[in-house]
């Protein structure tokens, strides 16, 4: 199937977004560059603020960049609006969309018919999706009484209505509960693994859901983007030596010792709650070891075999991709500054006295 | 940060879910984008009726606008046919103040219900949804017009039935397929007005919902809603030359009550045709406008932006 597909999902080039603002316009995005490959999962990481939304809205074909080019699977975003709309969907986290006053699988069929589908394959693509998504109990159920988990499992559903080439999900698990995060995780994986070919952009500021789910990230902060690779690739760029956590059951002389060895860069006792709550019982010692290099590890063996000590446990540190935040950026996600203005676009203040329109129809 | 709940999913059943998550397969992206306009008429017809489901569904979800829709609206139209009544009024005018009742219900819906839905729609976040889908977004505003004239046309229909019987109103018509070419025209007209208003909503919020607010109450008062607009002089002439529910309303008056004599306001035929203008007029202008709000809108950012 994608033999037949030519040229990249998503092709941007030299985006730039300002959003002109009062005192002084926000950039939201910066001169972006970025191709993703057809079939791939592609992330964007990074804090509030970065540009992330921001560029899914151009690529969406919500917003016109202010410079730079943008093309789906060739489709200028800018030009080639109806074809794109055609191949692609889009859920964010939070969405609210749709009627309260429908049950769950009315506002589907609703949402199908303006993806072109028939009266009656609407329905039946419905009953299809609602079941795939685990909504099967939930189909004749209004929309106002789901819960929040629920309500982004409809609005998945409601992504894969068209049967979207390239599927966009902006913070697809914002809000929501460990369980219900899950579930929606587990439908992007099993969308893939069921439909291959088709691409995913998501959007995420949760580390561990990038690092999980993509097979390429993009760190982006302040409408930048910083690095590009694939998870272990990002994290090699900050891992210049080996990192081991060392457990053995005693260690005569202190880890010092072992400090001296060819090829360890430091060895230090760690001071950290044992992970192992049998740990103190059994009375161990366990040692954080950095080396040159993963071959100096054989000469620690050796070295421990002499000094009488045994390995009850040994495991490789790997940094995090937070590791690597820190390190391209000098400061960590929970102190980025929220510009408040790139990914949201300043609103206007909720005016007094107008109706709930929770239920206009 | 941690992600909640991040743990390796257990491998789905994929083969099961192959058949859902596939609707209709396509070879490439390319293939799936290129559509014939055949396709592109059956996606923007079927979102008509896509968008004006909610509405009709609406219907039967709450029977509270039995009471606020109807019954409530019916005080209204019989505090005037009181009024008229104790100031010994000509017969016809208890009728043309039933016929402003039921037409009301059609100017309120096209006022907060289409005119003002693009501030609603927005705020609920389905706007940047209705602009993502690959149909017209006239289509929408269609599916809204539509939707709202089957809301209307009951509430409509129930005040000129309970008032013709409740107050005798006897109707003189001698030209049945005018009038109701006149009623559809109005109609027509009205929901087009309706769409261009609608459009401007895409780029200007609040502004846009403060002309709405300006104009219902005026516009109440000049279509005559409640009295004959000829006696408005002048500014009844500007107003069937201008509102359709005053034009409309005014022709639908001389023809269901023949036996009125002139009214010193252009014959029915006359008004058919401005309303016809009108309907082309404010259909036409509205595609354009929301063309061109788009546009703006996107280059400006203003199609995700909610106003709260």
């Amino acid at each position: 199937m994608s033999g037949l597909i030519q040229g990249p999902a998503i092709d941007v080039r030299g985006i730039t977004r300002v959003y002109k603002a009062k005192p002084k316009d926000v950039t939201a995005l910066a001169g972006i560059d970025l191709e993703v490959v057809p079939g791939e999962f592609f992330g964007l990481l990074g804090p509030n603020g970065a540009g992330k939304t921001t560029l899914i809205k151009i690529l969406t074909t919500l917003l016109l960049p202010s410079a730079g080019t943008a093309r789906i699977f060739g489709f200028d975003v800018a030009r080639e609006t109806k074809q794109i709309r055609r191949i692609m969907n889009m859920v964010a986290g939070g969405e609210q969309s749709g009627y309260g006053i429908l049950e769950a699988r009315e506002q589907l069929w609703m949402f199908s018919q303006f993806y072109g589908l028939g009266a009656r394959e609407g329905w039946r693509r419905v009953d299809e999706l609602i079941d795939a998504v685990g909504l099967g109990e939930q189909r004749h159920q209004r929309v106002s009484t789901l819960s929040t988990g629920q309500r982004q499992k409809m609005n998945f559903a409601r992504g894969l209505l068209n049967d979207p080439w390239v599927f966009f999900l902006d913070e697809p698990t914002l809000g929501l509960d460990v369980s219900a995060a899950r579930s929606v995780r587990e439908l992007m994986i099993s969308w893939r693994a069921a439909v291959p070919g088709r691409t995913i952009l998501l959007t995420t500021h949760y580390m561990a859901e990038a690092d999980e789910l993509c097979e390429r990230i993009a760190i982006v902060d302040r409408g930048r983007i910083l690095a590009i690779g694939s998870p272990a690739e990002l994290k090699r760029r900050v891992q210049r030596e080996s990192i081991f956590r060392l457990e053995l059951d005693r260690l005569s002389g202190g880890p010092a010792g072992l400090a001296r060895l060819p090829g360890v860069v430091s060895a230090v006792a760690a001071t950290d709650s044992p992970a192992d709550p049998n740990r103190s019982a059994r009375q161990t010692v366990v040692v954080n070891l950095v080396l040159r290099e993963d071959s100096a590890l054989a000469g620690v063996v050796a070295a421990l075999d002499g000094l009488g000590a045994h390995i009850v446990a040994l495991a490789k540190s790997e940094p995090s991709l937070e590791d690597v935040f820190v390190e391209l950026v000098g400061r960590g996600f929970d102190d980025s500054e929220d510009t408040g203005g790139t990914d949201q676009f300043p609103i206007e203040p909720h005016e007094a006295g107008q109706p709930d329109p929770e239920e206009q129809l | 940060m941690a992600a909640p709940g991040i743990a390796r999913p257990d491998p789905a059943p994929v083969a099961p879910l192959r058949l859902a998550f596939v609707g209709r397969p396509t070879a490439s992206p390319q293939e799936a984008a290129n559509w014939t306009p055949r396709q592109v008429m059956a996606n923007n017809l079927r979102s008509v009726v896509g968008r004006a489901y909610p509405r009709v569904r609406g219907l039967t979800r709450e029977p509270s606008w039995l009471l606020f829709q109807m019954l409530l609206p019916f005080l209204t139209t019989s505090s005037f046919v009181f009024v008229y009544r104790a100031l010994d009024a000509p017969a016809a005018y208890i009728g043309f103040v039933v016929i402003g009742g039921a037409m009301t219900a059609f100017w309120l819906n096209v006022v907060w219900m289409m005119a003002a839905q693009l501030y609603w729609e927005k705020d609920q976040g389905n706007l940047e949804l209705y602009f993502a889908a690959p149909m017209n977004v006239m289509s929408v505003l269609f599916g809204m017009a539509v939707g709202g004239l089957v809301m209307s046309s009951t509430r409509a229909v129930a005040i000129l039935f309970i008032a013709t019987v409740v107050y005798g109103v006897s109707f003189s018509i001698s030209q049945w397929a005018l009038l109701i070419a006149v009623f559809i025209l109005t109609l027509a007209a009205l929901y087009g007005f309706g769409m261009m208003l609608a459009s401007l909503f895409v780029m200007w919020g609040r502004e846009a919902f403060h002309l709405t607010q300006l104009m219902t109450e005026p516009v109440y008062f000049v279509s005559g809603l409640n009295f004959p607009v000829g006696r408005l002089g002048f500014i009844g002439a500007l107003a069937i030359a201008l509102i359709p529910l005053a034009v409309g309303l005014d022709a639908m008056r001389q023809l269901a009550f023949v036996s009125t004599g002139p009214t010193g306001t252009p014959a029915p035929w006359i008004e058919s045709l401005i309303l016809v203008v009108m309907t082309v007029f404010f259909i036409g202008l509205a595609r354009w406008l929301l063309h061109s709000m788009e546009e703006r809108a996107r280059r400006e950012g203003r199609l995700t932006v909610r106003w709260r």
